[in-house]
């Protein structure tokens, strides 16, 4: 019997062998663990993405198939003057906002490391801004802008500063200036609760020993923090950068765009184009449009961040 | 190189007061080290004199002039931290000469004083090196070179040999007496273990709950325990303490637990029938015919000595033997502790009671 089981077991054993290593293989099992997260991000990122692309080099208009036009959308975009607006709009909007974030941000965050009173509750404070919802806090603001009802024209009147209220967001700088505001307002608590977090991974023994070494709270904060948060800064504001200059809502809810094109972006015009217009493929091209600018902004961050040689732990040189 | 005083400093945080009024007069060049258990404020006591506490009362001159509201950096004086606290984005380079950078020394000046710590400290080839590339001991002699640099009036280090391993520990341990022997800068130095503390000083403080059980050099410490708590806290294995009275019967002898009779050389006077407790070192045990009867528990050799846990009168007490006995758990022996070396301390306040 014995005999006979041994050569029939062999076989068996490498046939099983095939599956069972299959099984067993970490890469193949990964595979499958990673499936849903791929198939999420083809349908829903990849495909729209592709799709948005594609759409850039047709003709095709709500209820009408396209054809493929090469260049064609983007000749135009070149010759039309209302696009060349939104692209400086964008970048000027993305910029100043970025940069009262950063400065804001960085300053609350600071603010809120230090030992005081309530610190929990005006912590939760600062993040209220970010958890109303955008649309709402852009009525808020189309309020306190509106031509007659506004609340600031009606306080500087009372204080007898002006006579007549501003037209906020009637005058192509005013409404470029509350966008912009809305925008700050909207952007600083996602800033300022990233450094704290930051701030709060940095270790109070470096600033006793910074103390000890003679160094003043000015130098403390240029030589320690700043120089530890650089990480944490290249990334909030590369989000920071992104988010500005895809922004949609605040706008549309705001000036959809107005006066004049004046605070069009590029994505408010592109929406415009597109879904109001009906012209899918040149607001596809609009959108693509602001591809290359989002890329630059990553690969800015990206490159900030590979310079950090402190940080890496494993390298000998 | 400066003396250090410090007068009957007191420190509260809110209502609860930590440091009850604690005199420490430390001089040029000393190697103090400030020993106890976690909570009894040591570490908070190097703080305040680093001024990274406020002092609540009472004061702390560094050589003559009185620092209780002098700015840290004023104060001339260097602190190795536990967890090193080196920045992290400087090379070991930059990281010791900070200090010079922030007092606008000349770039020659700094390379050269960080040249001679490195080379103290056999640093030299880690000097472009970030913290991270570096391991525990590089790390620990990198934050002495941050102090070294500086060439302060007075070297405080906190815990710092507690993130080594037990090897690097010892080593270190000499590393920093044979660097004190160098440069004779005045050290204070905090830590829980007491062989740290038995091994470097010149002088230790041994703190308890907020105030100084006793200071004194190493030996003196270890031979006349001021009381009950210093007594159990300096030395290893622990002294054996056994609870009983004194009696004074033309000759002095101590009952210990279940009547065991346990010798002393004198009483003093008065003393007879008093509750005491009966302190004994483990190497001052010796198997004589006359000793106490106990049972040998167990036996554990480290080679060059062997510690025995026997019960006595009932109590576990540890004895230390250079010789080698051939014990065996449930062994009776007869153990006598050296009458001239034992300790009394007073049942009630822990306090010495004999000479």
């Amino acid at each position: 019997m014995a005999d006979v089981a041994i050569p029939r077991a062999k076989p068996q054993m490498t046939e099983a062998g095939a599956w069972a290593q299959l099984k067993h293989n970490r890469n193949w099992l990964g595979f499958w663990f990673m499936v849903p997260a791929m198939v999420f991000l083809i349908f829903f990122l990849a495909y729209p993405l592709g799709l948005g692309i594609w759409l850039s080099f047709t003709d095709t208009r709500i209820g009408r198939v396209g054809h493929f036009i090469a260049f064609e959308n983007y000749e135009w975009l070149w010759d039309d003057s209302i696009f060349w607006l939104s692209v400086f709009n964008t970048l000027l909007y993305t910029f100043v906002a970025s940069a009262f974030k950063f400065g804001i941000g960085l300053y609350l965050a600071l603010l809120l490391n230090e030992h005081m009173p309530f610190k929990a509750m005006l912590r939760a404070m600062v993040l209220i801004p970010f958890i109303v919802p955008t649309v709402l806090s852009a009525l808020a603001f189309w309020w306190i802008f509106d031509s007659q009802f506004s609340i600031i024209s009606w306080s500087l009147k009372q204080l007898g500063l002006i006579n007549q209220n501003i037209n906020f967001l009637g005058d192509t700088t005013w409404a470029r200036i509350c966008v912009i505001f809305a925008n700050i307002w909207r952007g600083v608590p996602f800033v300022a609760i990233t450094l704290l977090a930051g701030l709060q991974t940095v270790s109070p023994s470096l600033y006793e020993a910074a103390t000890l070494d003679g160094a003043t709270r000015w130098q403390n904060f240029r030589y320690i923090t700043y120089p530890l948060l650089t990480p944490i800064i290249a990334v909030v504001m590369t989000f920071s950068v992104l988010f500005t200059f895809t922004d949609f809502q605040l706008i549309w809810a705001m000036t959809r765009g107005g006066p004049v094109n004046a605070t069009h972006l590029m994505a408010t015009l592109s929406y415009q184009r597109a879904i109001i217009a009906g012209q899918l493929g040149e607001g596809a091209a609009i959108s693509s449009a602001m591809i290359p600018f989002l890329l630059a902004a990553i690969m800015v961050s990206w490159f900030g961040l590979q310079r950090r040689k402190w940080q890496q732990g494993e390298s000998n040189d | 190189m400066s003396s250090v005083q410090i007068r009957d400093v007191r420190k509260s945080f809110g209502n609860f007061e930590v440091l009850h009024g604690v005199t420490i007069p430390i001089e040029d060049g000393q190697f103090v080290v400030l020993v106890g258990p976690s909570g009894c404020g040591k570490s908070t006591l190097l703080r305040m004199l680093a001024g990274l506490e406020n002092i609540t009362s009472g004061t702390i001159s560094i050589g003559d002039r009185v620092v209780n509201n002098v700015q840290p950096k004023e104060r001339d004086i260097a602190m190795v931290f536990q967890n090193y606290a080196l920045y992290p984005h400087m090379t070991v380079a930059d990281n010791m000469g900070f200090s010079l950078k922030l007092r606008n020394a000349s770039s020659d000046e700094i390379n050269k004083r960080v040249k001679r710590a490195a080379e103290i400290l056999a640093l030299s080839p880690l000097l472009d090196r970030y913290p991270r590339q570096l391991s525990g001991g590089q790390r620990q002699r990198v934050a002495m070179g941050r102090a070294i640099v500086r060439d302060p009036q007075v070297f405080l280090f906190d815990e710092p040999l507690s993130n080594l391993d037990a090897k690097l520990r010892v080593a270190m341990r000499t590393e920093i007496k044979e660097l004190h022997q160098r440069l004779k800068t005045t050290t204070v130095y905090v830590t829980h273990d007491q062989i740290e503390a038995m091994t470097m000083a010149d002088k230790i403080v041994v703190m308890h709950d907020g105030i100084v059980e006793q200071m004194g050099t190493p030996l003196e410490l270890y031979d006349k325990p001021d009381n009950q708590f210093v007594a159990g806290f300096i030395g290893s294995p622990a002294m054996n303490f056994l609870k009983g009275h004194v009696r004074v019967n033309g000759v002095a002898t101590f009952e210990g637990p279940n009547g065991v009779k346990l010798p002393l050389k004198t009483a003093p006077a008065g003393s007879d029938g008093r509750p005491a407790v009966y302190g004994v070192r483990p190497e001052h045990f010796t198997i004589a015919d006359d000793g106490a009867e106990a049972e040998i528990i167990v036996v554990e050799p480290t080679g060059s000595e062997t510690q025995v846990f026997a019960k006595l009168g009932g109590e576990q007490v540890v004895a230390v033997f250079r010789e080698r006995h051939q014990f065996n758990p449930g062994d009776k022996v007869r153990l006598k502790p050296e009458p001239s070396l034992v300790h009394l301390f007073d049942d009630a306040t822990g306090k010495r009671m004999n000479a």
